[in-house]
Parts: C-alpha cells; structure tokens; sequence
C-alpha cells in the first residue's frame, strides 16, 4: 500500500497551490510561504439550478 | 450542444469576416429616414424619462434646445417629463453613441459599411473632452459646438470620405493596436491614422484657409476622435451577427447609466437586463467617486468586437490612467477576457501577448461558467446634468444579465 503520509512532508518546507479565496494566499506569502494562488469561483456561482442548465448548454 | 456549438461557428464566421469601411457622413434625417421630429435616441437599452440618470436627462434637455424643440433648458426638462419627445434606443435604428448617446435629426453621422454583409450602422461624430453633451453637458458652448459640427465638419468629413470612396477600418484597427491603442479608453494612434488619411483629400474639398485649419486642429486636437468610428465599425461588423438560432454569442452590451442590457444571438433583439455598476477609477483634479454617475453608453460595443477592455493589454497606458493597475495587470485582463470568448481574432492582434489575437465572441455560458463578467474601460461622468467628464475607470458587466439570457435561450431551444 502506497505511504499516505510522505517523510518530506514533514521535512521541507510546505509548497502551497492555494484554489479560491485569495485570502488563504495572501496569509501564508505574508509568513514566507511558497505559495501559488488560483483564481477559481465556483461555477453558476454557486446556483446549481444554473449549473445544471449550464451543463445541459453543453459548458 | 451540437446547435449551439454549430451556431457559434456562424456567429463567428459572420464576426471575423465582417468588413468595416468608413463610407460617408450624413445628417442624421438622410441616414436614418425612420428618425423624424422630436425623436431623440439615447444609449443603452429602452428607458422612460422618470428613470433615466441626470446626465441622460441633461443631454436631452440640451439636445431638444439644439434642435429647436424647447426654448429653454428648462422647457426641454418639462416637455420631456410631458411626454413630448418619444425616446428609443440607438441600437434599434442600426446606430451606437458614446456615453447618453444622442442621436436627433440634425446631427451629422459617421456611416459605416459593412461590404461583407451589405448592412450600414450609424454613429454622431465624437465631440472631444471635458463638458460635451455626451457626458451631459449642456451650456451655450457645447451646443455651439454641436452646430460646428453640424454645418462644418460634418458636410466636409462627408465630402472627403466620398471623395476617397471610404476607409477601410479593419486594417487601421490592427496598426492602432500596435500603437498602444485598446480603441475605447485610448484612440491616440487610430486618431492620427485617421487624420493621415483624410487629411490630404479634405485639404483638396475644402480648400485652404481658416475652414479647413479649424477642421484639422480639431481632429488633432482630440485623442479620442476615433472611438465613435471605433462603435460605429463594431456594430456594423456586430449586427449580421443578430438572430442566429441556438448562438450563445453576445452581439451587444450597452448602458443607459440606470440598466445594463446585452442581446445575444440566439435570443433575436430581446434586451437582458440589469442594474448598471459603477465604474471603479480615477478621477480629475476636484472630483470623487461621491460625483461619479453610474456606467453609462454604447461604447461598449468596442469590448463586445473584442477591443477596449478585452484589448487592453495592447494598450499599457490605459492601465494606468483607468486605474486598473500595473501594465502586466492589463495583460491579465486580456487573459481573462480570453476564457469567456471563443476565439482570437486573427487579423487583431496584440504584440505584448506574442501576437495573440484579441479575444473575440463572449459566449454567455463561458461567462457564467467561469464568474469572469467582461471588463469594460468607460469614461466616468458626473451624476448632475450639464457638468460632464469627471474621470475613467473600469467596470464589469453584471452577472444577472447573462443568467437571464442563458435562462431564455435555454427555452427557445426546449431545454430546461
């Protein structure tokens, strides 16, 4: 069974690709930690009647 | 979809072949007939006088004095509350305007053809800076100037362009681009291509002296002279894009400084609208946000042809004097831009990005899908009638306007 839990998690410093809400970004680059953010809002905005319809347009 | 996406195909096709040249300038009566007395045609979607915005209501108390319709600024205000004048919006007579938008009888427009598809489209010659009717300025000069206009640059610019037999624009729009041009917010290179065009045909129509020395230091004088040729071009390349069934692509976005409204494609000439936003931006020396009217005009038929906004990272300097940041944040939003449209447009391109062309045909769905509204470069006006510009800025589109189009496409293609 594949290790779960990799010793260089523990060992080099974290690595972060942050998705959504840039202020989770923002903090960690604040206190020196790589970090990447990525811009991402859910789709439809959240309204999943609209995501539906939207999947149903064929996005 | 498969009709959706074979639509589009069309749209797109229609859009990248359409073939804009700057044919003519006419009074307004010859190139709209249906346009008659007291008829006044404004930006954005329909409105009634009790819900338009000071400045809307500024211009057509100025522009009913202009036309000899009212005596008074403050006659025009009361006729028009009366229901004397009959409002609609430039869009359903083929024509755009900057910012309110007017379009009378007597005003001389700019006429583009589109010689791919055969449809013309209409717009007033733009006015310059500072205190101009389409920011809602309405003093003594500013309709001064407007009858400049009407009896002097305009039968010239006509008499030239005719002479030349048109300007074709599309190439014109690709050199401004590699100018530093995003065509809505910056038209410094346009403007002198422009010039350079006309300028040796109108100094043979007109002739030399005070006349033409006049006509040309106001075209020089005035870095924003070809927006309005910019929104005329981009909705003579938009309108054959009208009315395709099952197409998702965005032909119009406009605003009367109280509504947004977009049309698209697969739902014909039906208007989806919503409340405007105000613009977020920089303001002239003396002015803030507290005197900023919200969005406002038809200009943003630019952004829906893919330039102003969407262009913006061809033009650095905008950035800057919109306040939307740095000049690699100007690249990000034609990036952005990118994700909410179908295709580049291969003969506009940008040289910062590598030659990427401008993102082109907003297809509602990418839209909502992404939460990216399209960003749109205005100029800013201030909320009481007859003062006027008060400084520039960006602002995007609201969401609610394309949920409502995405929900009536939805049902004209039985899908629910």
């Amino acid at each position: 069974m594949k290790d779960k839990h990799p010793a260089s998690l523990f060992v080099a410093p974290p690595r972060v690709v942050n998705i959504g809400l840039e202020a989770f970004a923002s903090e960690l680059a604040s206190q020196g930690v790589e970090v990447i953010h990525v811009e991402w809002v859910p789709p439809a905005d959240g309204d999943p009647k609209l995501a539906d319809l939207l999947s149903k347009l064929g996005v | 979809m498969e009709i959706i996406e074979n639509a589009n195909r069309e749209a797109l096709e229609r859009m990248l072949g359409g073939d804009p040249v700057l044919v003519d300038v006419l009074p307004a009566s010859e190139a709209i007939p249906a346009l008659t007395e007291r008829m006044i045609l404004h930006a954005g979607p329909p409105i009634e006088w009790e819900r338009m915005c000071g400045p809307m209501r500024g211009a057509i108390a100025g522009i009913a004095v202009f036309e000899g319709w009212a005596a008074s600024l403050a006659e025009a205000e009361t006729m028009a509350a009366g229901g004397a004048f009959e409002f609609h919006p430039n869009h359903h007579f083929d024509a755009v305007g900057p910012m309110t938008g007017m379009t009378t009888i007597s005003q001389p427009l700019l006429v583009v053809e589109n010689r791919a598809y055969g449809n013309k489209a209409y717009c007033a010659i733009n006015e310059g800076l500072g205190k101009v009717m389409r920011f809602g300025g309405n003093d003594a000069e500013v309709l001064a100037r407007l009858a400049w206009l009407r009896d002097h640059l305009g039968p010239a610019l006509g008499a030239a362009l005719r002479d030349l037999g048109g300007i074709p624009l599309k190439n014109l729009i690709a050199r401004g681009l590699t100018m530093g041009d995003e065509m809505h917010q910056r038209n410094v290179g346009c403007s002198s291509l422009l010039l350079r065009e006309l300028a040796p045909t109108l100094a043979r129509t007109v002739g030399a002296g005070q006349e033409l020395s006049e006509i040309l230091a106001f075209i020089a004088g005035n870095d924003q002279f070809f927006l309005n040729v910019a929104m005329v071009l981009g909705k003579a390349i938009m309108d054959p894009v009208r009315d395709i069934e099952g197409s998702s692509i965005v032909t119009a976005m406009t605003r009367n400084g109280t509504d947004f409204g977009i049309r698209v494609s697969g739902t014909g000439d039906e208007w989806f609208t919503a409340p405007v936003e105000m613009p977020e931006g920089l303001y002239f020396p003396g002015f803030t946000a507290a005197d900023a009217n919200p969005d406002m005009g038809d200009s943003t038929i630019v952004e829906t042809i893919g330039l102003g906004g969407f262009a913006m990272a061809a033009a650095p300097a905008v950035a800057g004097f919109v306040g939307a940041g740095a000049a690699s944040e100007a690249a990000n939003t034609t990036r952005a831009m990118a994700e909410i449209t179908l295709a580049e447009n291969p003969e506009w391109t940008i040289p910062a990005l590598d030659y990427q062309g401008v993102p082109s045909g907003i297809d509602i769905r990418l839209v909502l899908e992404t939460g990216l509204a399209p960003t749109i470069n205005t100029g800013i006006a201030h909320r009481e009638p007859g003062v006027g510009q008060v400084g520039a800025g960006v602002v995007r589109a609201p969401m609610d306007c394309f949920k409502k189009a995405a929900w009536a496409l939805a049902e004209r293609l039985g899908v629910s």
